[in-house]
């Protein structure tokens, strides 16, 4: 049986062709066969990975909380890329800033843990939380941006990553409220149980990636500069970080 | 910890003596300026088991007015307003030594004498079953929870 790779369904679709030959990479170098699986949500992808049917995750901080307390995963490396959360209102809307928003808000988000918790917890300060808002669920960032131009949601939460790679005509009819400034919290690649032995190899085999052109040019189609090896306190500190956020 | 310095304050200032939980003694100098909080920010600083700063992040350094070198190895209570009770304090102790989340609003000193309210949840890190460190992060609070926050605290000691 192959090993299984997948990448947290947060990705953008220009990503996917990335992601394909980033499996490719990683079977040349651990040298054994990787099969590469998409999920197209959250909760499916969970499922799997409850399932011990993952062995290598391009995960969110949040599932990566689970996958290295609950599942025995290491983390390898992370991409320089800190995560943040931005909630977006139509640009031709009334609101103009969060601490205006009223009881009654209607949400369009995705399943996406970190930025639902990052998006409430940015509703805080206008005495807003789960109990007297309306959340409507999207299947993807551009539903949630359609929920919002069809007037059937008041604001949306976005990976700000996504909410920056809208087309600019869907972009030039919203407005961005907040945008959050964490500074300390990423996605990271993590190997599995069975995989974990060759954490050590893998972290320096991603870190040299930026040393050549081919390299590079892979870390471009996923939206990277470079990979920095991840130890395991950097990893067990963000976990600290996320469950001190988690309510 | 060093006593507050009046050329590092801004406009008119008061002048008070904390009384740390380790008997020691602080002159702080204290402003009615309120910075505040920026929307969307994280403030995350780390301790030992003593409560002495080991890691803060940018957002911190910029909102307490200190520079980073003047922050790490120094005790949490470098940023101890003298409006908060001690039993506030009392009571995050207590909870984090005993493993839990403590979560509350804290008004804060900053170096310049003045200071901003936080919304602060702090938690154990637990390393091997051991307790190694605390961390807390902040973010921005609701006026509404402030104002409550300021009446609780003034009946409080
Ligand atoms: C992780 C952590 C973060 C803390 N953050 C603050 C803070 O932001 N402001 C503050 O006044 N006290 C903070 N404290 C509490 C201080 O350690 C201290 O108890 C408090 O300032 C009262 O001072 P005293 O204990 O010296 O009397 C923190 C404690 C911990 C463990």
């Amino acid at each position: 049986m192959p090993y299984q790779f997948t990448v947290s369904p947060d990705f953008g679709p220009d990503q996917l062709a990335g992601w394909h030959i980033f499996n490719t990479w990683l079977q040349r170098q651990l040298e054994t066969d990787i099969h590469f699986e998409t999920f197209d949500n959250f909760d499916s992808q969970r499922q799997a990975i409850a399932k011990d049917q993952v062995d290598i995750i391009y995960a969110n901080p949040y599932d990566a909380s689970f996958l290295v307390r609950e599942k025995g995963f290491v983390a390898v490396a992370t991409p320089q890329k800190p995560d943040e959360t931005t909630i977006v209102a139509l640009a031709e809307g009334p609101t103009q800033s969060i601490e205006e928003l009223t009881p009654g808000c209607k949400i369009a988000q995705t399943d996406d843990p970190d930025i639902s918790m990052m998006g409430m917890m940015m509703l805080e300060p206008a005495n807003l939380d789960s109990n007297n808002t309306v959340l409507l669920p999207q299947n993807s960032y551009i539903q949630v941006a359609k929920a919002l131009i069809q007037g059937k949601a008041d604001i949306g939460f976005f990976l700000t990553d996504a909410f920056d790679s809208l087309s600019t005509l869907i972009k030039g009819q919203l407005r961005s409220l907040v945008t959050s400034d964490i500074q300390v919290v990423s996605h990271a690649l993590l190997l599995g149980p069975e995989l974990a032995a060759r954490k050590q190899e893998l972290s320096q085999k991603l870190a040299d990636m930026s040393n050549d052109a081919q390299g590079n040019s892979l870390l471009e189609s996923l939206g990277f500069t470079a990979w920095t090896p991840m130890d395991e306190e950097e990893m067990e500190f963000m976990i600290d970080l996320i469950e001190a956020l988690a309510a | 910890m060093q006593d507050m310095s009046p050329s590092d304050i801004q406009g008119d200032f008061r002048k008070t003596t904390l009384n740390h939980y380790d008997g020691s003694q602080r002159v702080v100098l204290v402003t009615d300026n309120e910075t505040p909080y920026p929307e969307g920010k994280l403030i995350v600083s780390r301790t030992d088991t003593n409560g002495n700063i080991t890691h803060c992040n940018r957002s911190f350094v910029d909102m307490s007015g200190y520079d980073e070198s003047e922050i790490i190895g120094q005790p949490h209570a470098l940023l101890r307003h003298p409006d908060m009770p001690a039993a506030a304090f009392e009571d995050l102790w207590k909870t984090v030594q005993n493993g839990n989340k403590w979560h509350g609003y804290v008004k804060n000193l900053r170096k310049d004498g003045g200071y901003y309210w936080v919304y602060a949840t702090v938690i154990p890190n637990v390393r091997n079953g051991k307790i190694v460190g605390y961390t807390s992060v902040r973010r921005k609070p609701s006026r509404k929870k402030v104002e409550e926050a300021i009446s609780t605290y003034a009946n409080m000691s």
